[in-house]
């Protein structure tokens, strides 16, 4: 035990000398948190759209108007003919054209209907029909207000809403338990495969092995520091989270870092798991970052959310330990739940660990004989 | 008089406030194996360093095969081969990819190259090692090809850090055998070694000690001067007088 | 110049000689793209939802049935008790939850406005909005429906059939992303005939991607990305193992010129990197019908300078970086930024200012942009000039970096 301690504690000296990977270790999580809190957004903000104005009357341009004020859109430029609609939406950053038929406001005083057609850029689709679905209400409301007095009453059937867990609709709430979720497993996992795989390419795998340390405590003793540190890292981000972005935890805190470390010590055996497989850094690194960071990121419902997603894909993502653990922690960090909530979540957590070290073991072995 | 093809004079390097050669001044001549003694971090790796274009001098004047290392270190390099005590072949090339890679670097022409190689590989008893990776190479072998290939495109002078640390006697011997070989074609040999009795093979040796050059003589020069049989006895007195005088 | 062609040739037999990554550079964009692609969109296909119908009457029955007719939503939980609903909602079995109180059918049958209660899962904010426009709609419906039967109720019809009257709650909780056919219905509303008061008909099309497939939207910016991480990873790798071994030792004797020995080290990546790019292009094309408006020459120009701005960052960080670890941490930091935030995931118009001004020198969001363009719209050269100019920019500038912080001599 005491030669182990001596282990750990070397490790521990390896990762604090060196500075710079001390910095890395703490400051990127920190870093990323922070950006992508106040970056990461879905909202519709100064979308640029253009005008062509076939009436110019002052119906339509009080309804521009009240486009360009709504703080939705900016107002790119007023067009002159039909060939310029594919001019600015091909080249400029032009979302979409809002387009008056001629004579509109004539139109719609005597005939008592207009059109206008809104054309968006469906090559970008969530901004097309962002931008279309605002649009089409700015404009209905505009209409509501011209018609106002002609008639007026209530609906027979009013629904409602009540927004739980999130009422001022933050997008925060959605990015931050995913930011967590990706960056810690993608660390951990980097930081175990790697720091083995090193012992493994200079050759001081084979000292290490041939010491009186058994292999269980070598590995141990290569993970543990990396556990704290990851703890660390844990507590960090949720601190920051809690006073930038005022996302308290609202259920057990306790609970939360419990999770946590079995998450960790999870992305931890990933690690391990990896480094049996590589034979040397560089396809530890291939594998830890090419080959999981995209589908992190697309497939644990960090951006995009699971039950959109086609059934089979549904079954895919499932085999990502990192859509449990957002599941996890949106539980206890936003929703306020106990762990009677979440012990699916951990309990395929727990197996997925299992299977990690299980699959190490093995590979370990095969490789010692 | 015999031609110098480096001169170096009040060769100054400081790390900090550390002195890691300190007015340093010396010629090496054209066709001689010089050797460089001295223990570990006696200054000999940081010198050879300079003088190969790889680090920049504090002070002084220094000039490789006529360019000064300070503002033409590449000039230099063009006119140098280098082994380090390091090994550095690629590990994951093999053995002639390697010597089509350092004969494409110094310009040689592709022929040339491959006469070159099939020659070298011939000379080395290698012919069967032609298409191996290094890394599956003893290291022996490797250490003989490293040094073939710093002489592979005929450099002027050639500059050896601690060339034979860690191989056999054997080995050592062969090893030896080739550098006589490549002085006897007129490239100048500078080499650095603890090896006392490499010492002896040298034309010319000169004992660094705490950054400082103490004796600069051929072996038999300096065997006579302090009336010992073998230069290791030279090193042990000059060493020894050097901690107390200090 | 011919000193070139022997670094590169090393470069390419190194790479290839590490049998995993001579592979992987190939087969992972291939399987992620075959995987992922498809599998991202932000079309709500299904939002589950609860209901608590505490009244059992015909009324209620047939909002219910209309609910579950809806192509949005699928019916996950029915109950009486309110308790439950606020349950579901917490477990998440529901995202939505409806709640029909006892007096519906009664008060309806009236002639009295009910009030139905809504409860969402806000935590994804933009997808609570969305599904609250979609049950708005329904419910609408239901009105009409309800109108259309009691011709007597008359008084209601105005205010149902105005465009605009539901939509006012989007407009103060605005609709977010994602609805393929925005609120159901709002054009055979809006074009309702019997209403003598002013209406203005809204018509909308997408142009370049007229069914919104997210497909389209999606593998450019994956493939991109893919390329991206490789390239950048390797690159930057292969540098800083060269450090690591004691190899950059030996070529920095020698009289190669710094320039060349960049260059040779991001040389066979951009091949690398067009070859994927290539592979990606023509799967997208065979697999999922990817449409080629533009001319591919102008995306390969467009990645070409994309590979090289990327690589130039790369191996700029690896002359920083003294081992394998410290250029991973690095690199993960900046790819991590460079993906987040290259607009494919969240619009970058939705960033801060300062954001859009930092992203200003992410080659990603160029590459997205001149991709789609090309790809969708069939842009043309002088469409993406502007695009192209600054990712040449940020390319010479960093591969510059890269170079002049390359030191031979110490």
């Amino acid at each position: 035990m005491k030669r182990f301690m001596g282990f750990v504690n070397k490790e521990f000296l390896h990762i604090f000398r060196d500075f710079r990977t001390l910095i890395i270790l703490f400051g990127i999580p920190a870093v990323q948190i922070l950006l992508f809190g106040f970056v990461v957004s879905t909202d519709l903000k100064n979308a640029q759209i253009a005008v062509l104005d076939l009436s110019h009357d002052e119906v339509t341009r009080k309804l521009s108007g009240k486009i360009i004020s709504s703080g939705f859109f900016d107002k790119a430029e007023n067009l002159l003919n039909y060939d310029d609609v594919d001019r600015v939406l091909k080249s400029k950053k032009t979302k979409a054209v809002v387009i008056f038929e001629e004579d509109f406001g004539k139109r719609l005083i005597h005939n008592g209907k207009a059109s206008v057609s809104i054309v968006s850029d469906g090559s970008e689709p969530n901004m097309a029909t962002m931008t279309t679905n605002y649009l089409t209400a700015i404009i209905s409301d505009f209409n509501r207000e011209l018609s106002a007095g002609s008639a007026g009453s209530a609906l027979l059937v009013q629904p409602e809403v009540r927004m739980f867990y999130n009422p001022s609709l933050k997008g925060q709430y959605m990015f931050v338990p995913g930011v967590i979720t990706l960056i810690m497993i993608l660390i951990c996992a980097l930081m175990t495969s790697i720091t083995i795989t090193r012992e493994k390419e200079f050759g001081t795998m084979e000292v290490l092995l041939v010491s009186p340390l058994r292999p269980l405590q070598i590995i141990l003793g290569k993970v543990i520091p990396y556990f704290i540190l990851s703890f660390v890292d844990v507590i960090l981000i949720l601190l920051l989270s809690w006073l930038v972005f005022g996302l308290p935890v609202k259920g057990s805190i306790l609970l939360l870092l419990v999770e946590s470390m079995l998450y960790i010590f999870m992305s931890l055996s990933l690690g391990v798991l990896i480094s049996t497989v590589a034979k040397n850094m560089q396809q530890a690194i291939f594998i830890s970052l090419v080959g999981m960071m995209l589908p992190t990121i697309l497939l644990s419902g960090f951006i995009f959310p699971i039950e959109n997603m086609p059934d089979i894909y549904q079954w895919v993502s499932a085999i990502f330990p990192p859509r449990y653990f957002i599941v996890v922690i949106k539980n206890i960090m936003v929703k306020g739940t106990g762990f009677l909530f979440v012990w699916k979540e951990t309990l395929i957590l727990l197996l997925f660990t299992l299977a990690f070290i299980g699959f190490s073991i093995r590979n370990f072995k095969v490789r010692l004989q | 008089m015999k031609n110098a093809v480096i001169s170096v004079h009040d060769l100054v390097k400081k790390f900090g406030s550390f002195v890691a050669n300190d007015h340093l001044s010396f010629e090496v001549y054209e066709g001689e194996i010089f050797g460089f003694l001295g223990a570990n971090g006696a200054g000999k790796t940081t010198a050879l360093r300079i003088l190969s274009g790889l680090s920049a001098p504090t002070s002084g004047k220094v000039l490789v095969a006529g360019f000064d290392a300070a503002r033409d270190p590449e000039k230099i390099k063009k006119n140098i081969g280098y082994m380090c005590q390091k090994f550095s072949l690629y590990n994951d090339l093999t053995v002639r990819e390697n010597i089509m890679l350092y004969g494409g670097i110094y310009g040689m022409r592709k022929a040339l190259i491959r006469e070159r190689c099939e020659e070298l590989l011939e000379r080395l008893r290698f012919m069967e090692y032609g298409n191996r990776l290094i890394s599956d190479l003893p290291l022996g072998l490797r250490q003989k090809l490293a040094f073939s290939v710093a002489v592979l495109h005929e450099p002027r002078i050639v500059f050896l850090d601690e060339p034979t640390g860690g191989v056999d006697p054997i080995t050592r011997r062969q090893f030896w055998e080739m550098i006589y070989e490549t002085a006897a074609r007129g490239i100048t040999i500078f080499v650095t070694t603890h090896y006392m009795d490499e010492a002896e093979y040298c034309d010319r040796i000169s004992i660094m000690n705490e950054g400082r050059i103490v004796a600069l003589d051929t072996p038999d020069g300096l065997k006579n001067k302090y009336r010992v049989d073998s230069v290791e006895e030279v090193f042990v007195k000059i060493v020894r007088s050097g901690k107390i005088s200090v | 110049m011919r000193t070139i062609l022997y670094l590169i040739r090393k470069e390419f037999l190194q790479i290839f000689r590490d049998k995993f990554i001579g592979k992987a550079i190939f087969a992972v964009p291939v399987v992620q793209m075959l995987i992922l692609v498809p599998a991202v969109t932000f079309e709500i296909r299904r939002v589950n939802l609860g209901i608590v119908n505490q009244d059992m009457s015909a009324e209620s029955r047939t909002l219910v049935s209309q609910l579950e007719g809806s192509a949005f939503f699928k019916i996950r939980n029915t109950s009486f008790q309110e308790a439950e609903g606020r349950d579901w909602l917490h477990r998440g079995d529901c995202d939505l939850v409806v709640h029909i109180p006892a007096d519906f059918g009664r008060e309806l049958g009236k002639g009295n406005p009910v009030k139905i209660m809504v409860a969402a899962n806000a935590i994804n904010a933009v997808n609570a909005q969305l599904s609250w426009a979609y049950l708005n709609g329904v419910i609408r419906d239901y009105n009409l429906d309800i109108l259309a039967q009691n011709p007597g109720k008359s008084s209601y019809l105005p205010m149902a059939t105005q465009p605009g009257s539901v939509l006012k709650s989007e407009i103060v909780t605005p609709i977010a992303i994602g609805a393929k056919s925005d609120i159901p219905d709002l054009k055979s509303e809006i074009q309702n005939p019997t209403s003598d008061i002013p209406q203005i008909q809204v018509t909308n099309r997408y142009w370049y991607n007229e069914s919104l497939n997210y497909k389209y939207y999606m593998l450019p910016g994956i493939l991109g990305i893919l390329v991206l991480a490789i390239g950048f990873v390797l690159a930057g790798l292969n540098l800083v193992k060269e450090k690591e071994s004691g190899t950059i030792e030996q070529i920095n004797v020698t009289p190669v010129k710094k320039y060349h020995f960049i260059l040779a080290k991001m040389f066979p990546f951009v091949v690398i990197g067009m070859i994927d790019i290539a592979i990606g292009l023509v799967i997208g094309k065979l697999v999922f019908g990817l449409p080629f408006a533009g001319n591919l020459g102008l995306l390969f120009l467009g990645s070409f300078i994309f590979m090289v701005a990327v690589l130039g960052l790369a191996l700029f960080i690896s002359t920083f970086s003294d081992t394998q670890q410290q250029f991973m941490f690095t690199a993960f930091f900046f790819m991590i930024i460079f993906i987040l935030m290259s607009g494919i995931f969240t619009p970058i118009d939705s960033m801060p200012v300062w954001a859009q001004k930092l992203d200003m020198i992410n080659p990603a969001v160029y590459v997205m942009r001149i991709n789609r363009m090309v790809l969708l719209k069939g842009s043309t050269f002088n469409d993406i000039s502007g695009d192209l100019l600054m990712l040449s920019v940020i390319a010479v500038a960093f591969t510059g970096l890269a170079v002049n912080r390359y030191r031979k001599t110490a």
